[in-house]
């Protein structure tokens, strides 16, 4: 166990050297791109916001359970069966057919072939599942089909809060989507995120309705509010323009009035709605509606067939600055709600770090202390083999970029305080053999082959710990997970090559000394 | 060497954990965890007052004036810092904490929010149930991983000395309402990571001796092994509890449950591979037949 060919020695040395280069790189700065790493600090280090967004499908169930109604009708009186009591109840679609009807109907929802069917075409399992009670049909989504409308929604979703984030323009935001209705946003080195939380907060479904004539709520119509919350209007139902027709938006002064004003332009098919719309509507007053909230409701003067107007709705500069962003970034396929926020200043986070690598270098030293204290000359190889490892650890953790938390700096810290069981345990041993064995080299040998199935069983135990935590853990947690297996890792290397190089190194020359250890 | 006859006390100090398990098990039963915002849901604020004279009631006055349910402020660390914590927390309402720290400015003076941890009940149970998850899959891994490497007498003394130690630390907490976060749960994985430590390293002890030795009764033997790898047990727990006691005085607050966590597991792990493990090898009456026989397999 004790001999070491050249080639290792020299490979153990250049090995070291790189990984210590690495781990010095953060804090001296190197002109080379490729040798110029940096840990990643985590967003408890370096403040910054962490949020996880859930979608709340609903609303696209709703709308695209109706509009499967409408396709069913359209179907079946194509087909000329006649179905009634159309209804839509808690995600079900429910519908009558008559009795001679019935097995007909049954048998075109089933087929995979029918055109009715056309998901079945792409994805080989239905949208829907079937089932019957009575006369009536109940239609709800399958499983896949869930999944299949929750992706696209969350697809959409991301991007949209990809748009609006980079617009915002925080430096390195981090978008991930996580399982099929969430998305991870974080956020580093953001102060404040209540800007870029009410930005994500809004659906911005934008669209433009004529307000109607009539002062009670009637078919077709609907009641809205004021977005002042000042008061209600009676809306028409029928949508003039909606925000997906928009290709700019921005704020600008209305010289005029002397407001703050979005101004935007429409896309070519916008436009001509647009101006059909204003032109048969010159009098009228046109609600202009932001998530089911009137901004404002001008009266059309005069037809607007340039393609491009402006909304006013007493706005700051700020607010203008917002609803334009939004309706540039389109909106969000349904709202989103913040399910878990984790915020730290920046200070805070300077803070900690300070504090983790006080603690780092007190613990450190201790350890080092006690070490020598214990083990004079061994202590001192242990020690050399303490710091190499430190320095193998963050310079594995810098190579690979990964991120570093205040649990993780925990995790760096007891790694050292545990690092010397492995030294301890082959000290212990040789201390052992020695009293039965007077060669100092074939006792050191048996003491580093005795322990070594000892201290690999200590060590995967741990090493499993850490695996568990890395995969069942979340943000911060991980990060310990990672620097303690890691921290496992370097430490058996330390332990086996570093320390033990230098051992013999040290037994070889004072062999002929009493009492080596 | 050392030769100090620890098995003359395995009786007592077997009642003395049955006492301290049975005192932590009613505890956990009838008075339950202090659950953080992690696990529980809810808001928790580290802020930082202006204000010298502000104090804590005053902090909670204000707090309890907007209707936020359950409120709790504690010191944290500096004399101006405070945590609160409160059960609200409101997903649907993106200006909700900035209309808290409006309302704050304006009764208590300029305050700072360093750190806002606001998390869904949904979120919640669900990090409680992988917590839990973790801790359950990490003693399935430990015992999987002893049974393959030692025979059942072994990993039977393995598991209760770990069970021995997660139940104890967490009694501990619950005893003192310590808060239970999400860094509780990675000191509990280390800790049950640390306790297998050491209890395989005497364990390797003692089977090493069992085949060396057939005339040495079990009881003596475990002595032995225990006496032979002490000093190990001792320096490993020393450095590791120095560089725990490191983190939990000069590491910050926010590491302080975290570390004390593991400070006690550690403790309780020395103990439990000493009072723990090796009696129940001398109930299981382990011979040198018992590895000898598994060998032949």
């Amino acid at each position: 166990m004790l001999y070491f060919s050249k080639l290792r020695i020299i490979s153990v040395i250049i090995f070291t050297i790189i990984f210590s280069y690495f781990a010095f790189s953060n804090f001296i700065k190197f002109d080379d791109k490729f040798f110029s790493k940096n840990i990643n600090l985590g967003l408890d280090l370096q403040g910054g916001s962490y949020l996880l967004l859930e979608i709340d499908n609903q609303p696209v169930i709703t709308q695209k359970l109706q509009a499967k109604i409408i396709e069913l009708k359209r179907y079946f009186k194509e087909k000329e069966i006649s179905l009634k009591n159309f209804s839509l109840k808690e995600n079900t679609i429910l519908f009558e057919a008559s009795d001679n009807e019935f097995e007909n109907v049954k048998n075109i929802l089933n087929d995979k072939e029918s055109d009715i069917n056309a998901y079945y075409q792409q994805y080989k399992s239905h949208e829907f599942d079937v089932s019957e009670n009575g006369n009536f049909f109940n239609l709800t989504y399958s499983r896949y089909g869930l999944v299949l409308l929750k992706n696209s929604s969350l697809d959409q979703a991301i991007e949209i809060v990809r748009r609006r984030v980079d617009e915002v323009g925080t430096n390195e935001p981090n978008i991930l989507k996580r399982g099929n209705d969430r998305i991870l946003v974080e956020l580093p080195g953001l102060d404040d995120p209540n800007r870029i939380k009410s930005l994500l907060g809004k659906t911005a479904n934008l669209t433009f309705q004529f307000i109607s004539q009539n002062n009670e709520e009637s078919f077709g119509t609907e009641k809205l509010s004021f977005e002042d919350g000042s008061r209600d209007a009676i809306v028409g139902k029928r949508i003039i323009l909606s925000g997906d027709n928009l290709i700019d938006a921005k704020p600008t002064m209305n010289t005029e009035t002397n407001e703050t004003v979005v101004s935007f332009s429409l896309d070519r098919v916008g436009a001509k709605k647009f101006g059909r719309a204003t032109s048969t509507g010159v009098g009228k007053q046109l609600a202009i509606v932001l998530d089911g909230k009137i901004i404002s409701a001008p009266t059309i003067r005069e037809p607007i067939i340039s393609g491009s107007g402006q909304i006013s709705g007493g706005f700051t500069f700020q607010s203008a600055t917002d609803l334009a962003l939004l309706l540039r970034s389109g909106a969000l396929p349904a709202p989103l709600n913040i399910i878990e926020e984790r915020t730290v200043g920046p200070d805070l986070g300077q803070d900690s770090i300070d504090a983790g690598i006080l603690s780092l270098i007190i613990g450190f030293l201790l350890v080092i202390l006690f070490m020598i204290y214990k083990y004079r000359t061994f202590g001192l190889i242990a020690n050399l083999a303490l710091v190499s490892n430190l320095f193998l650890l963050i310079g594995i953790l810098t190579l690979f970029e990964a991120t570093l938390t205040l649990p993780g700096i925990a995790g760096i810290i007891l790694t050292v305080g545990m690092a010397v069981d492995a030294n301890v345990l082959i000290f212990e041993r040789i201390k052992e053999e020695t009293k039965n064995e007077k060669n100092p080299i074939i006792a050191f040998d048996a003491g580093y082959t005795k322990s070594r199935t000892t201290i690999l069983d200590a060590n995967i135990t741990t090493l499993i710990a850490a695996f568990i935590l890395f995969f069942m853990g979340s943000g911060p947690v991980k990060g310990f997970s990672v620097t303690l297996g890691v921290g496992i890792l370097t430490t058996l290397f330390s332990v086996y090559f570093i320390a033990r190089l230098l051992t013999s190194f040290y037994v070889v020359r004072n062999k002929e000394k009493e009492q080596l250890l | 060497m050392t030769n100090i006859s620890f098995n003359k006390f395995y009786r007592q100090f077997n009642v003395l954990s049955l006492i301290l398990i049975a005192v932590s098990l009613v505890f956990l039963i009838f008075k339950g965890l202090n659950y953080g915002v992690d696990f529980k849901g809810g808001t928790l604020i580290e802020l930082r007052t202006t204000d010298k004279t502000n104090n804590i009631s005053l902090i909670r006055d204000s707090f309890n004036q907007m209707n936020l349910g359950d409120v709790s402020v504690k010191k944290f660390g500096n004399e101006t810092d405070f945590i609160v914590k409160f059960e609200k927390q409101n997903s649907n309402d993106p200006e909700f904490i900035k209309n808290i720290q409006n309302k704050l400015s304006s009764s208590i003076g300029d305050v700072d929010f360093r750190r806002v941890e606001n998390v869904g009940p949904k979120v919640s149970s669900e990090l409680l149930k992988s917590g839990i998850i973790a801790i359950s899959l990490s003693l399935a891994a430990m015992l999987l991983y002893i049974w393959i490497r030692f025979e059942w007498q072994f990993s039977l003394g393995a598991i209760l000395a770990i069970f021995h130690d997660v139940i104890i630390t967490l009694g501990i907490f619950s005893i003192f309402s310590l808060e239970i976060n999400l860094s509780i749960v990675a000191a509990v994985l280390t800790i049950v990571g640390y306790s297998m430590n050491d209890t395989v390293v005497i364990f390797d002890r003692v089977r090493e001796n069992l085949r060396k030795y057939s005339d040495i009764k079990i009881f003596d033997l475990t002595n032995i092994s225990i006496n032979e790898t002490l000093s190990r047990t001792i320096i490993t727990s020393v450095t590791t509890l120095l560089a725990l006691l490191s983190i939990y005085f000069f590491g910050g607050e926010i590491l302080k449950g975290f570390s004390l966590a593991m400070i006690l597991g550690v403790i309780f792990g020395t103990y439990s591979s000493i009072y723990i493990a090796n009696p129940i090898l001398v109930a299981l009456s382990v011979s040198q037949r018992t590895i000898v026989k598994e060998e032949k397999d």
